[in-house]
């Protein structure tokens, strides 16, 4: 019993890290009902920058926030540079360029860092598990850090005005500009928050699974799993199926299909939802009245 | 000037003019060439049948279209600027399909609506529901579960809250019950009273399009066939038996 109740919570865990990309994912996918399949591998990137400026003295935290700025700063210009013009391609090319841009990353990283494993400092200390030896220091503190950083993105959405004009432009961009809301800036906009969110979820995974280019391959597909099942309309249903995802990983994994196949369970959750419940667990089937 | 009812407010010079406007999508050319005048603190009326080119001549104005010839808004070339900007100008649009915010609350689609204020818009809002006491009841309510009828007085009321110099509406009549419809040109009655704003109504219904404005063109296939007081086009023999139907 004990030894479930030890997956749970270190799923739990992992499963808030998974949450930060799912709710990524989420966002771009309402702002422009594209998967950005290069969000783990934006994200892994900027773990490398963290990791570069750590290495050239700045200390954890300093690096934290200049990471965070490069990050929404990348995002931005990425979106306006090579998203813009894709918003109104058909699906296929837009795939082909996302994947396109998950192979760059993944290439231009591992040119510059080289694919050897790096270790990636916690800032919470290494000391001994606590929670009855459940949980590392780093899993509690990576966990805390999450919670604060979802918290606040829910807080900015739904109390601000620019994060109520950002949602408005998702969901309805024609009346937005009726309104007077720049949608392009606000596309622009969403594109860094993603990419910064990302980041945090790659500085946090990093200490764990160590970083290296591949490092979020994984990662991606749990984060892409947990977003369907949550329901890919559905930022809350992204938080909740991320999380959700790290429990199921961790469960599979122990008791399963072992730790070999468990990252095949994150492509059958996404088989069974795409067959049985497309809109996932908190998501609206798209319907248009005709 | 021309001020055929008694209860118009005191006009200006035009808010609003378009001189030889043309608009196309792509190779489909719409408007050939129209003129027309929306006066300050005036209600300009733009009828036609389906097809004749009255929501293109909005998209127009608010740069959802491009277009050529002249189109002045308070003495300012507007043709082809960025919507948001044209907005931002306080120019409110109630769409055709009503543009509602589906998934956000019937108080987040006023918020939006007053985006582009700087001062508060509390006293707005509470301007909105003297004028729309439904919208009120339904405040916290998802808009997507609203009725169409309340969905068009969501949409206007947004429109409002931009505190617009030139409202521009498309077919607020559009697919509702006449109940409902009567009741939402009873309110505009009202609005247009008080708000003293510049109008450019787009209808169908023409004979409910006469009795708010006090100017009125009629569009055919991308012309102006016909234009005066909307007295005078109430009476005139032709429009009757196409238009009013008596």
């Amino acid at each position: 019993m004990e030894g479930v109740l030890h997956q749970i919570i270190s799923g739990i865990a992992t499963g808030s890290i998974y949450a930060s990309i799912s709710l990524a994912l989420v966002m771009i996918f309402l702002a422009t009902h594209q998967i950005n399949f290069a969000q783990g591998e934006m994200a892994m990137f900027s773990t490398y920058v963290a990791l570069t400026l750590i290495q050239a003295g700045v200390p954890y935290w300093g690096a934290f926030v200049l990471t965070l700025v490069f990050s929404f700063i990348a995002g931005m210009v990425l979106q306006r540079t090579l998203l813009e013009p894709l918003a109104r391609a058909p699906v296929l090319a837009s795939v082909g360029a996302f994947l396109g841009l998950l192979l760059i990353f993944n290439n231009i990283a591992g040119w510059i860092f080289t694919y050897t494993l790096q270790p990636f400092p916690t800032p919470f200390g290494a000391g001994a598990p606590i929670l009855g030896g459940m949980l590392s220091r780093h899993e509690l503190g990576s966990t805390a850090v999450t919670l604060v950083v979802l918290t606040a993105v829910w807080a900015f959405f739904r109390f601000t005005k620019l994060g109520l004009a950002l949602r408005g432009a998702a969901y309805n961009p024609v009346s937005s500009r009726l309104v007077g809301i720049p949608v392009a800036r606000m596309l622009s906009l969403g594109w860094g928050l993603a990419a910064a969110i990302g980041a945090i979820a790659g500085m946090m995974v990093a200490p764990i699974v160590f970083l290296d280019p591949n490092m979020m391959a994984g990662v991606l597909l749990y984060a892409f799993a947990g977003a369907l099942l949550g329901g890919i309309t559905s930022p809350l249903g992204a938080v909740v199926g991320g999380v959700l995802m790290g429990v199921i990983e961790n469960i599979a994994g122990a008791y399963i299909v072992g730790t070999e196949l468990k990252l095949t369970t994150a492509l059958v959750i996404i088989v069974v939802v795409l067959v049985f419940k497309p809109s996932g667990l908190f998501g609206k089937t798209l319907a248009n009245r005709v | 000037m021309v001020d055929p009812v008694a209860s118009t407010p005191i006009q200006g010079g035009p808010i609003l003019e378009a001189k030889g406007l043309h608009a196309a999508y792509g190779q489909v050319r719409v408007l050939h060439g129209i003129d027309f005048v929306v006066n300050t603190g005036g209600v300009t009326a733009l009828l036609g049948a389906n097809g004749a080119g009255k929501t293109t001549t909005l998209r127009a104005i608010c740069g959802m279209v491009r277009s050529t010839g002249d189109l002045m808004y308070d003495g300012k070339r507007i043709n082809n600027m960025a919507t948001e900007a044209i907005a931002a100008m306080r120019v409110g649009h109630v769409p055709d399909g009503r543009g509602t915010f589906m998934e956000l609350s019937v108080e987040e689609n006023l918020r939006l609506g007053g985006y582009t204020r700087k001062d508060s818009i509390e006293p707005d809002l509470e301007r909105m529901f003297a004028y729309f006491p439904k919208l009120k009841d339904r405040f916290r309510q998802q808009a997507g579960t609203l009725s169409g009828g309340e969905q068009q007085m969501l949409a206007i009321a947004r429109a409002l809250m931009i505190r617009p110099r030139l409202l521009l509406l498309d077919e607020p009549s559009f697919g509702l019950a006449p109940l409902i419809v009567r009741e939402i040109f009873e309110i505009m009655k009202q609005i247009i009273a008080t708000e003293r704003t510049s109008i450019l109504l787009v209808e169908q219904n023409a004979s409910l399009a006469l009795s708010v404005a006090d100017m009125a063109y009629l569009l055919e296939t991308g012309k102006i066939v016909m234009s005066g007081p909307a007295a005078e086009i109430r009476q005139d023999e032709s429009v009757r038996r196409a238009y009013l139907g008596y």
